[in-house]
């Protein structure tokens, strides 16, 4: 139990931040560029875990708990989820809504910490991450449902189960491709990725989730953009569980195939960023809605 | 079969949403050129390879993904209109009754009387739905052009199920119906290249105001 | 039952002595305290007397007026509403000692105190009360103590007007429990509540119980659209009286329903599915309502109404749960509901209180007036925080335990097979989403309040609360975090409460097997605080000397506070978003030219029902009937006359013919 949950924790934290990496060569290579080499985002880490810090003269302590609850809640959140085929170390009936409602709460810190700076610009973003989030929280439950109805259980570990291979042949397989697009929205928003959110912009004035994160520094900093990649890796691992839901029985190929369909999510993500321009911020959640809606739609069709 | 019936059905739902959402003419229009390309493709997975059902696929083919498509573009570039700019109510409203109207007919669906080889598959809810779609567009929108999409999504919608019926219900009739449609579209064609020289605005509102 | 009674009189008569001592003098709000505490601690005992051997504790005497009885009963079900009632009301008897002293308000301090107490002994005899006739009377004392309370300050207008709508609003709702009760005579035979599940009624007339229930009950509990006295009286009266207001006294509506819904035998399924829609509308509706305010406690208010939602929510979802027979719903629907009841009452208290010490310390409810108080006011602040995680439905707080459960009954009604309680799983992303809505507006609270840099003059110079103040709402946060670090404790409460309800004592074993995982939620709860609390730690540790500087200003030199975001430019986004439901007002704001000239700019979005509906209505009704006055009354003798000749006539044709 102890075992497979450091182990558990280690794949998380060892793998994560390869996954930025490789979004950053994908983009690269489309521009036709070289690109950083696919480890940056560790010696990043590293460098910036070495760093002092510059904190703003109107700060508060709530200003430093917006990076410790951004890095503890996607750890939190990643022992109730599967990895693949690889089983979550705890499990239980109902911890699907504790998995959504603990990235809420570091939604409410990282907004506030946002606001704890007093900067117009970070007021904006943090405005911008909830209201987002309120349309995208919909959708994620729509999809939860779908899952739930499909599976029969209340837990991530059943609703990602050993069945998904059965229901992609049956009836159910267009509300599960249904609900695979959905939620690579929900990931994309997030995420904070192209074309809801631009994590490379130069303009303060576009950008949501950097925005917000302007005033950390040093180690703080760096426990955003680990956070950020963990919480990337854990929503990831609910769509590559779901686009390849097979299970080999050898805990080896398991592994194999789940880390590979990650590196394949952050392929097509970067390709995404590559092809897309940013969507216009007034129509951000008109295409939030019609997503949602889309999963409403997905419910209707495995519930008739 | 039953699967790629489904798939294509699923999509055709999907396009409804898109041409609810869009406010771009050019893209609602490719939505429902690629509609009627997908539902020609019905006759043939339901009923299987005949002679009766390749005529219709062809026929269907031809005129709701090639000529009427081609017809509206070439109309938007005569009287140079891009967007749907004031639907009567706004997109997502729009979209929201949109997605509502398709649950209904799912709902609806399940009350009808059928055959039961109809009840399992989306045949049926899906032509409610995109009759519904049709109605919508038809109801919210001002522009000329958006009605005519309007028509042809409902028209899909007849035609979907038409292909029910169409081993039972004679070429003549969806002969009929597509020619009816294709007139229709010349009519409106040639009428708002009319309307737009004399008046300078396809808006049907203000054409209402002709009556008197 | 002598504690319980006790408690009841020490409640009541708290007020009493202060009636007769100086106006100036601080000896009488001591012993008011005490006396609240006192009857506090009693009222706990007898509900721990009742929770301890699962027995109802009965008193039964004769009363003179007919049909009536002195009949009082307090089972678990009165025990969750009494619960939170006991705390709030001695809290909120403490924070007053502070918070409206005797020196400070000679002229309404000793009258608060009185119906402060009036109010806590109303709510509690009403929550005990086994006679029709005996409810109504307890109803009316609350009633009217509720509207001293809010025309505390009866020399604001706005006190006034917010007392006078509450006043004919909760009197409309007692003419509907009038009727709902003379039709449950009729069906019962006798003014004696029925027992659960012992009136088989169906038809017209169960239809017509439960829609005036529905009316009359829901007048007071807040739902939409009949919530339009809330927000003006939550904002009128002070703050530890407005935490009674909104964490207790509105719950009695929800009482009303649910000890309503319990006696009858069979349910239709249109009850449970008209109480879920009106609780998703009320809740969605509530927190946009709220997230659109910028006067602090109003907002508080309109999240009364949101919360009110939620649990007729999932009162919807457990009546559904009865109609189809599905026993897991039942009990994770009321057992949320019921929960919900509880943490509502504490949390929505909690910020009253730490509102009030805002107020206190700044002068003004006006939003956009604070900022950077957490500097100043950090013991509040803190609390308020607290407040804002358990409210938004996070853990590790209470909030989220009622919100789990809703969750898992709407999960669980989506895998219901074949014909069944499906509506029920609407409550899912209607809860994703009220609860999202509720994020952002907590966060706007907290951030525009307690983070940045002060925005005006008197909020520079605010002061921490005293201790007094302090302890309540310490209190309060300690009663949250126990509810989400150590749910298992309440399962107990909950599981005889819905075997009451549901009138049969195997219901509550739909509840055992769900929330078996309570433990496991409890643990990850202290992981994450302790987590939390060590990375914070650490990082100040880490941080400390760091080089501190201005913020980042995107490169303009000049940043003032005033540049910050403020509650409405946050809240805009999401306002313009649902204007479709909000119809705010907007004035100004626009800039012309290369350089404009100061502009400027204001938002407001008033009421949907009362200030769009109702009383536009109701002035073309008055104007109406001026009208029809000056047509009658026109001063006419010959006219007069004729009245009286009709009049005559009229009544001759009636002994007549009939």
């Amino acid at each position: 139990m102890i075992a497979h949950l450091l182990l558990h924790l280690l794949v998380l934290l060892l793998f994560a931040p390869l996954l930025p990496g490789v979004i950053a060569r994908t983009k690269a290579r489309f521009a036709g560029r070289q690109g950083p080499p696919l480890l940056q985002p560790y010696y990043d880490l590293l460098r910036l875990w070495r760093k002092g810090f510059v904190l703003s003269r109107t700060t508060t302590w709530v200003f430093s708990a917006g990076p410790v609850v951004g890095l503890v809640v996607p750890l939190l959140a990643a022992l109730l989820l599967p990895f693949g085929a690889l089983s979550a170390p705890l499990s239980f009936e109902g911890d699907l809504i504790l998995f959504v409602y603990l990235f809420a709460l570091a939604r409410f810190f990282t907004a506030a910490a946002a606001l704890d700076t007093g900067s117009s610009f970070e007021g904006m973003g943090a405005a911008r991450e909830v209201t987002f989030s309120c349309l995208a929280e919909p959708t994620l439950m729509f999809a939860l449902l779908v899952l739930a109805k499909l599976s029969g259980g209340l837990s991530l570990q059943t609703l990602f189960g050993a069945h998904l291979p059965a229901a992609w042949g049956s009836g159910a397989g267009p509300a599960l491709g249904l609900i695979l697009v959905c939620l690579f929205v929900v990931l994309l928003v997030e995420n904070s990725r192209i074309p809801f959110d631009d994590p490379n912009t130069h303009l303060e004035l576009t950008m949501i989730h950097e925005v917000m994160v302007l005033d950390h520094s040093g180690p703080a900093f760096g426990m955003i953009l680990y956070g950020a990649a963990l919480k990337l890796m854990v929503l990831g691992s609910l769509l590559v569980r779901l686009a390849l839901p097979w299970n080999s029985g050898f805990w080896l190929f398991d592994l194999l195939i789940y880390l590979g369909g990650l590196l394949l999510l952050a392929v097509l993500i970067g390709v995404v960023e590559s092809v897309m321009a940013r969507l216009r911020l007034v129509r951000v959640p008109q295409v939030l809605i019609g997503t949602s809606l889309v999963s409403v739609f997905a419910l209707v069709l495995v519930l008739r | 079969m039953s699967d790629v019936n489904s798939v294509i059905l699923l999509v055709v739902i999907l396009l409804n949403f898109f041409t609810l959402g869009s406010a771009r003419l050019v893209a609602c229009i490719r939505a429902v050129a690629l509609q009627g390309a997908l539902l020609a493709l019905l006759p043939v997975t339901v009923h299987g390879f005949s002679g009766h059902s390749l005529i219709l696929a062809l026929g269907a083919f031809t005129l709701k993904g090639l000529f009427i498509p081609w017809l509206l573009l070439r109309a938007i570039r005569e009287v140079r209109i891009r967007r749907e700019m004031e639907p009567l109510i706004g997109l997502v409203p729009t979209l929201f009754l949109g997605v509502l109207a398709t649950v209904a007919a799912f709902l609806f669906a399940d009350r009808l009387p059928l055959l039961l080889e109809h009840q399992e598959g989306l045949l049926v809810p899906a032509s409610l739905a995109t009759m519904l779609t049709g109605f919508l567009l038809l109801m919210t929108r001002r522009k000329a052009i958006t009605q005519v999409v309007g028509y042809l999504i409902l028209e899909n919608g007849i035609f979907v199920f038409g292909v029910l019926l169409s081993t039972a219900m004679p070429l003549v009739v969806e002969a009929g119906v597509l020619l009816d449609l294709l007139v229709a579209v010349f009519v409106m064609g040639i009428v708002l290249n009319q309307i737009n020289r004399e008046f300078a605005t396809i808006n049907t509102e203000r054409l209402s105001a002709l009556k008197e | 039952m002598g504690w319980f009674v006790a408690g009841l009189l020490l409640l009541g008569f708290s007020g009493v002595p202060g009636l007769f001592a100086a106006r100036a003098g601080g000896g009488a709000e001591k012993l008011a305290c005490l006396l609240v505490w006192a009857g506090a601690a009693c009222g706990t005992l007898a509900v721990w007397e009742v929770l301890k051997h699962g027995v109802p504790l009965v008193l039964d005497l004769p009363w003179a007026i007919p049909g009536g009885a002195l009949a009082l009963r307090v089972d678990a079900l009165a025990a969750v509403f009494l619960l939170p009632l006991f705390l709030v009301a001695a809290s909120g008897a403490l924070y007053g000692l502070a918070y409206w002293p005797q020196r400070a308000h000679p002229g309404n301090g000793r009258r608060l105190r009185l119906f402060f107490g009036l109010i806590s002994a109303g709510v509690m005899l009403l929550l005990s009360a086994a006679n029709s006739l005996l409810f109504l009377l307890a109803w009316e004392f609350m009633a009217l103590s509720g509207f001293f309370l809010i025309t505390t300050e009866e020399h604001q207008s706005e006190a006034r007007e917010a007392g006078f709508i509450y006043l004919v609003a909760t009197h409309t709702g007692t003419l509907a429990l009038f009727a709902l009760f003379a039709l449950l005579e009729q069906a019962a035979g006798s003014l004696l509540f029925p027992g659960a599940g012992a009136l088989t009624l169906k038809g017209a007339e169960a239809a017509a119980i439960f829609l005036l229930g529905l009316f009359g009950f829901g007048l007071k509990a807040g739902l939409v659209p009949l919530h339009i006295w809330l927000p003006g009286a939550h904002a009128a009266a002070p703050s530890h009286a407005s935490a009674l207001l909104s964490g207790v006294m509105i719950k009695t509506g929800i009482y009303g329903l649910t000890r309503l819904t319990s006696f009858f035998a069979e349910i239709p399924p249109w009850w449970g599915a008209t109480l879920l829609a009106l609780g998703i509308l009320s809740g969605i509706l509530g927190v946009a309502l709220a997230l659109a305010q910028h006067d602090l406690k109003r907002l508080l208010a309109y999240h009364s109404v949101e919360n009110i939602g939620i649990i007729a929510l999932s009162l919807g979802m457990a009546l559904l749960g009865r109609s189809y027979g599905v026993e897991a719903l039942v009990a994770l629907g009321l057992a949320g509901a019921l929960l919900h009841v509880v943490n509502h009452g504490l949390f929505k208290s909690l910020l009253f209180l730490s509102a009030g010490a805002v107020i206190h310390a700044t002068g003004t409810r006006e939003l956009d007036h604070y900022g950077g108080l957490l500097k100043s006011q950090p013991w509040t602040g803190a609390l308020f925080l607290g407040g804002a995680v358990a409210i938004s439905g996070l853990p590790p707080f209470n909030g989220f335990i009622s919100e789990w459960l809703l969750y898992l009954g709407a999960f669980g009604a989506a895998q219901t097979e074949g014909p069944g309680p499906t509506a029920a799983l609407l409550a899912a992303p209607a809860l994703a989403l009220i609860g999202g809505l509720a994020l952002a507006c907590f966060v706007k609270v907290f951030g525009v309040t307690f983070l940045g840099a002060p925005r005006s003059e008197a909020a520079h110079h605010a002061h921490e609360a005293p201790f007094l103040m302090r302890a309540p709402m310490i209190a309060l946060l300690l009663a949250c975090a126990w509810i989400g670090l150590l749910p298992q404790t309440l399962v107990p409460l909950l599981e005889q409460a819905v075997a009451l309800w549901s009138a049969a004592p195997e219901a509550s074993a739909g509840l055992s097997a769900p929330l078996a995982p309570l433990g496991w939620i409890s643990a990850l709860a202290w992981v994450l605080l302790l987590a939390l609390a060590l990375g914070v730690w650490w990082l100040r540790r880490r941080a400390r000397g760091a080089a501190r500087a201005e913020t980042w200003g995107c490169g303009y030199a000049l940043p003032s506070a005033r540049m910050q975001y403020s509650a409405s430019s946050f809240a805009d986004f999401l306002v313009r978003l649902l204007r479709f439901g909000l119809w705010s007002e907007r004035h100004g704001g626009a800039a012309r030219g290369l350089f404009p000239e100061p502009g400027q700019f204001a938002s407001h979005t008033p009421d949907l029902v009362l200030d769009r509906g109702l009383r536009p209505a109701f002035c073309g009704l008055a104007w109406l009937f001026r009208r029809l006055r000056a047509l009658i009354q026109n001063g006419l003798s010959a006219c007069y006359l004729l009245y009286v000749a009709l009049t005559l006539i009229v009544l001759l044709l009636l002994g007549g013919f009939f």
